[in-house]
């Protein structure tokens, strides 16, 4: 890789945040803002297309690449995780504070929101203090504009002591100047700013302090760090740091006698002020954030102070008392509804459209003569599979994503979470675990994934074991099959549809109470604990973009998701199909397997071969269903059904009642996550412990459940 | 919580900010937040003389919204009642 002057000498020690640059001379520039500012949209703007996303090194937490082209200079511009800080009080925070320091970038654009910039100056503020090299980008200046709020940018330039462009990344307003300013600073020679970039000016025992370990620290830290930051943080406490230190430039700071000796004096001259840790720390952060308020009062003017009157008007129904949770439950309804009704004719279309191409390839390889087992292995094992879960699951999502990223547009999830976080609280968990459950609808591992939002250990915790509690996509055509075929049945007409919405709804209702309940179990045993801090940001409602909305959801979610559903179906369609064709004394292997689970299954209300199709369904909880009726027609191979009531009287025949569904329907809800909801468990928790827990707890509430209710109904002679 | 109860004896006109009823304004002027808490609550921008508004209650009461430096944050009334406001 084309290194600069920067990155070669003592670094190559410790291992260092991985950022290739793919052509030499290449200039790297770190994307860093607080959320909810539009920093991704400025990303997306400016990169297009060219972009993946990595893995930091050790950490979880994501990151995107992508490279521009400007003035005949390329650049890759990484997307830092979005935080208010630089304190690394979270994984996040952590991983942007390392990336700025250790990650060598050549410039660093902050994205700020101009319709509250001063919140924004608090991280601006922070990364001045690290490097000078910054362009700051006043994003959302349109949505400014529109609220009465003005910002004099050449006085917050001349404040700041860098460039700062104004955009509108949404219409692409702006981003030309902003490369522009990116391309200068880049170029400009290492130490020659044109104006000096603002230092914040502390307590005068705090500047003592600092001034103290500034030579012993430029020695040491040879111009890799900025030597009053490093002192600064050291001053404070900040372990992380050094932590860091030692991993990216490969030594301990504080085990150079020079720093140590430096550091012992400031630290006199504090303790001789009566300043200890905590007030120095609330030192330097008012310190910030005064400047910014006073950077704020020179740059902003707001024609009427109530510029967020219509937010406040929304919020006051949305959150309200009486309407808040009504509201909630009827546009998860709706949702619900939109997406049963709407995916019924695609599916159909796309089923027939499948099976079609599966009779021409059943008609090439009988023309070539191929042998049965190969074709019954990749056709009517693999294949079959293959279309099955593309046809029920493809049209769901490409309807429910795109709704469920309508919201988050909006910025009404953060809503959701507001209104049902005393739930959470009484269960010892974070408000923030909502969000986490409606991204679990879509699918458990994009919710798993999600629960990173949640900053302390414990309640993530909870919420990762949790969250497949909520009946993800592949799930609800299972849900919604029963539930026709059994209780929405008796109507006939416009209302069936409504009917099933109802109760599905109802299914998620209890799927949500288990969650809040199990959330408490768990809190009051294995992760016994106190709720910890809890702070949610309520952002401006903004108008979203629905042209972004489809790409995103289409590409993002509904793609990957079903590309990951298809890599575990077409091996699970071969080995079902090897199963029920492997015959041993007469019976299939699958068959021996239903049978020997089948007392235990009847227990718990079903039988042998759902309990089995559960197990097989491991790869991919849509096939459930689709794998019964094959156990009941003993045909080898997935049966498509033409219609639910052929379906209804094949299940009727097997002895299914409404107690069957009824615990087929729980079952569904509660038991193992699927294998990539597995698989990602143990990649965000880093432990198989805690992915073994994960497994145990919904499957043990699942069989739980599903024995006591089996119990009651015969009991009480009702079936 | 004893410091606290120190704190409304010397200073009846402070009230939690999780008493302070919605509409209303107030100054943050002592914040008692520990660890963790605290540097949350220092990162929102909530340092001594901030101007805090009691925006508006959840459907169960708690949490609350408040209107910090322009932003709009939740907080529980544990969070809450450990910051220390003069009503407006």
């Amino acid at each position: 890789m084309g290194l600069t002057k920067q990155s070669t000498g003592s670094s190559v020690l410790g291992f260092k945040p991985h950022i290739e640059r793919q052509h030499p001379g290449q200039k790297i520039i770190a994307l860093a803002g607080n959320p909810n500012v539009g920093k991704s949209t400025v990303f997306n703007s400016l990169t297009g297309m060219r972009q993946h996303t990595g893995n930091w090194p050790g950490k979880t937490v994501s990151i995107a690449q992508g490279s521009f082209f400007h003035k005949g200079v390329h650049f890759l511009l990484v997307d830092i995780p979005g935080t208010y800080s630089l304190m690394a009080n979270s994984v996040e925070e952590g991983v942007a504070r390392d990336f700025i320091c250790f990650g060598d970038p050549d410039a660093v654009i902050v994205v700020t929101d101009a319709t509250c910039l001063e919140r924004n100056l608090n991280l601006v503020l922070q990364v001045l203090e690290v490097t000078g090299n910054v362009v700051v980008c006043v994003n959302l200046i349109d949505d400014a504009r529109r609220r009465k709020i003005r910002i004099d940018l050449e006085e917050l330039s001349r404040l700041l002591g860098v460039t700062v462009a104004g955009t509108s990344a949404r219409s692409g307003k702006g981003l030309d100047r902003l490369m522009d300013e990116v391309w200068t600073v880049t170029h400009e020679k290492p130490g020659c700013c044109r104006g000096s970039p603002l230092k914040i000016r502390y307590h005068e025992a705090v500047e003592s302090a600092v001034g103290l370990m500034e030579p012993s620290l430029e020695a040491a830290l040879n111009k890799k760090l900025c030597a009053r930051w490093t002192a600064l943080r050291l001053l404070e406490g900040d372990e992380n740091l050094l932590e860091s230190i030692r991993n990216y430039l490969g030594y301990d700071l504080l085990a150079l006698e020079a720093v140590s000796n430096s550091f012992q004096k400031a630290r006199k001259i504090l303790i001789d002020a009566g300043i200890d840790q905590d007030l120095f720390r609330d030192i330097i952060v008012s310190g910030i954030v005064r400047k910014a308020e006073e950077i704020s009062r020179r740059v902003v003017a707001m024609e009427e102070p109530g510029h967020y009157t219509r937010d406040r008007k929304i919020d006051r129904v949305l959150t309200s008392r009486t309407w808040g949770i009504p509201i909630m439950i009827a546009m998860l309804g709706v949702i619900l509804w939109i997406t049963i009704t709407g995916a019924n004719y695609p599916s159909a279309l796309l089923a027939d459209a499948l099976f079609w191409v599966e009779d021409q390839m059943t008609a090439l390889f009988l023309s070539i003569g191929a042998p049965a087992w190969l074709h019954g292995l990749l056709v009517t094992g693999m294949y079959r599979t293959l279309a099955w879960v593309v046809s029920v699951m493809l049209p769901p999502m490409a309807i429910f994503f795109p709704l469920f990223t309508l919201l988050e547009d909006l910025g009404y999830l953060p809503r959701v979470a507001f209104n049902l976080d005393s739930f959470f609280k009484k269960a010892c968990a974070h408000g923030k675990q909502a969000l986490t459950m409606c991204m679990g609808f879509g699918c458990n591992a994009a919710g798993v994934v999600g629960c990173r939002i949640i900053d302390s250990p414990r309640e993530r915790l909870i919420a990762t074991i949790t969250n497949s509690f909520v009946p993800c996509n592949g799930r609800f055509p299972t849900l919604i099959a029963i539930i026709t075929m059994f209780f929405a049945g008796i109507i006939e007409g416009p209302f069936r549809s409504v009917i099933s919405a109802l109760m599905l709804t109802g299914v998620i209702l209890l799927g949500v109470m288990m969650t809040l309940l199990v959330s408490r179990i768990l809190s009051r045993t294995i992760l016994k604990g106190l709720p910890s801090s809890f702070t949610l940001e309520l952002p401006p409602y903004r108008k979203p973009q629905v042209g972004r909305i489809l790409v995103r959801s289409l590409l993002d979610r509904t793609l990957f998701v079903l590309g990951r559903a298809v890599a575990v179906a077409a091996p699970a369609g071969m080995v079902i199909w090897a199963m029920s064709n492997i015959h041993i004394g007469g019976l299939s292997l699958l068959s021996h397997c239903a049978g020997f689970l089948d007392p235990f299954a009847r227990l718990i209300g079903m039988d042998g071969c759902i309990i089995m199709a559960f197990i097989l369904g491991f790869p991919a909880n849509e096939i459930v269903i689709p794998l019964v009726i094959m156990s009941y027609m003993s045909t080898g191979s997935m049966m498509e059904f033409e219609s639910l009531v052929r379906l209804r009287e094949l299940l009727a025949a097997n002895g299914w009642t409404w107690l069957t569904a009824v615990c087929v329907m729980l079952f569904s809800l509660m038991h193992w996550p699927c294998s990539t909801t597995c698989l990602t468990i143990r990649k965000e928790t880093q432990s198989w412990k805690w992915t073994l827990i994960s497994f145990l707890v919904p499957t043990a509430a699942g069989i739980l459940i599903c024995f006591i209710t089996a119990s009651v109904a015969r009991l009480l002679g009702l079936s | 919580m004893k410091q606290n109860a120190d704190l409304y004896m010397k200073h009846d006109q402070f009230i939690p900010l999780s008493f302070l009823p919605t509409g209303k304004k107030a100054r943050v002027r002592a914040l008692m937040s520990k660890g963790i808490s605290r540097r949350r609550m220092l990162d929102l921008g909530l340092i001594l003389d901030t101007e805090v508004e009691a925006l508006q209650k959840s459907p169960f009461g708690d949490p609350v919204a408040y209107l910090v430096r322009g932003a709009v944050i939740a907080l529980r009334s544990e969070e809450a009642s450990d910051i220390l406001v003069e009503a407006m």
